[in-house]
C-alpha cells in the first residue's frame, strides 16, 4: 500500500516533486513574509520606545498605533 | 463607502485574522493533500500524474483570479484616487507571482510524462509565462523607484496593461490549436470532470485561496506598519 502510494505506477517522481515544490514555495514564502513583519515590528517597538513621553502621548491618540504595539506583544504568527 | 478602505478600518482586522487563516488553511490543506494524493482516483488515460493537477490548476486559476484584482484595483487608483488600493494590490502581489511560478513548474513536471517534453512554446505555456513577468516587472517596480506618487503611477499601469494577457491566457486553448488541454472545469457550460477529481480540486482550491489571503493579511500589515514607522519619524 505504502509503496503504491510513493511509486504510483512509476509517475511518483513527477507527482511528488511537484507537490514537493508547491509546499516548499509555501513554506519560503510564508517564512519571508513573517520575517519582514517581523523585522517592521521590531522597528516599530524601537523607535516606539525611543519617542519622549509628549511624543509618545501624541502618537497613542492614534488607535493604530496602539494595535501595533498590542499585535507586536501578542504576536503568535 | 470608500471610508471602509481606510487602512486603520481595514487594520482592524487584518491584525487579528491571520492566525484564524492559518488555522483554517492547515485543516483545509490537510484535508486536501489527502484527498488529492490517496483517495481520489487515478485517470485511466494519465494514470497517476494526473494528481499534478491538484496544484497545478489552483495555482494557475489563483494566480490569474489576483492578477485581475490588482488590475481592477489599478483602474480604481485612476478613478477614485484611493492610495490605499495601491498597498492592497502591492500585498497581493507575492503570493499571486508565487503561484504563477507554480502553475508553470508543476506544468513542466506534468508534461514531461504527458507530452514528453518539459516546455513547449504552446499559446497557453507562453502567455502563463508573460503573466510571471508581469508579475516580476510589478514587483521590481516597486523597488526601483522610490518616488511614491510615481511608483504608484507606474505599478498601476503595469498592471492594467498585463491585464490584457489574462484572457488570453484563459481562452489561448480555444484560440489556438495548443498542445495544452482544454479546460475540463467550466463555469457557464457542463464540467466534463468527474466529481471524485472535482471535489479534491476544489478543497485544493479553497486551501491555496486561503493561503494567498494569510500572506496578503501579513503583507498588508507589514506594508501598514512601515508606513506607521514613517510617521514616528516625523512626530
Amino acid at each position: 500500500m505504502i509503496n503504491e502510494i510513493i511509486s504510483m505506477n512509476g509517475y511518483g517522481l513527477y507527482v511528488w516533486s511537484a507537490f514537493s515544490f508547491t509546499l516548499i514555495s509555501f513554506g519560503s514564502l510564508f517564512l519571508l513574509t513573517k520575517l519582514q513583519l517581523l523585522k517592521e515590528q521590531k522597528k516599530f517597538v524601537y523607535k516606539f520606545g525611543s519617542l519622549s513621553t509628549k511624543k509618545i502621548r501624541a502618537a497613542k491618540k492614534q488607535y493604530i498605533n496602539k494595535e501595533i504595539l498590542l499585535g507586536t506583544l501578542n504576536s503568535k504568527i | 463607502m470608500l471610508k471602509s478602505f481606510e487602512p486603520n478600518q481595514i487594520f482592524l482586522i487584518t491584525s487579528r485574522a491571520p492566525k484564524y487563516v492559518l488555522f483554517l488553511f492547515i485543516i483545509v490543506l490537510s484535508i486536501g493533500l489527502i484527498e488529492a494524493l490517496i483517495l481520489s482516483p487515478e485517470d485511466y488515460k494519465q494514470s497517476h500524474s494526473v494528481r499534478i493537477m491538484y496544484v497545478h490548476v489552483p495555482s494557475a486559476w489563483i494566480s490569474l483570479g489576483i492578477f485581475s484584482i490588482i488590475s481592477f484595483l489599478s483602474l480604481s487608483i485612476f478613478v477614485f484616487k484611493n492610495k490605499n488600493f495601491s498597498l492592497i494590490s502591492k500585498s497581493l502581489a507575492p503570493s499571486g507571482f508565487v503561484f504563477s511560478i507554480i502553475a508553470l513548474v508543476t506544468g513542466a513536471i506534468w508534461g514531461k510524462p504527458t507530452w514528453g517534453t518539459w516546455w513547449a512554446w504552446d499559446a497557453r505555456i507562453t502567455s502563463m509565462l508573460i503573466l510571471a513577468l508581469f508579475y516580476s516587472i510589478y514587483l521590481l517596480s516597486w523597488r526601483i523607484f522610490e518616488n511614491k506618487e510615481q511608483v504608484i503611477k507606474i505599478t498601476s499601469i503595469i498592471a492594467i496593461l498585463g491585464f490584457i494577457n489574462v484572457p488570453i491566457v484563459k481562452f489561448s486553448v480555444d484560440w489556438w490549436s495548443t498542445l495544452h488541454q482544454a479546460s475540463s472545469v467550466n463555469i457557464l457550460s457542463k464540467t466534463s470532470i468527474h466529481p471524485t477529481m472535482l471535489i479534491p480540486l476544489a478543497i485544493m482550491t479553497a486551501a491555496f485561496a486561503l493561503f494567498s489571503l494569510l500572506i496578503f493579511l501579513m503583507k498588508y500589515n507589514t506594508e501598514l506598519i512601515k508606513i506607521k514607522n514613517k510617521g514616528l519619524d516625523r512626530l
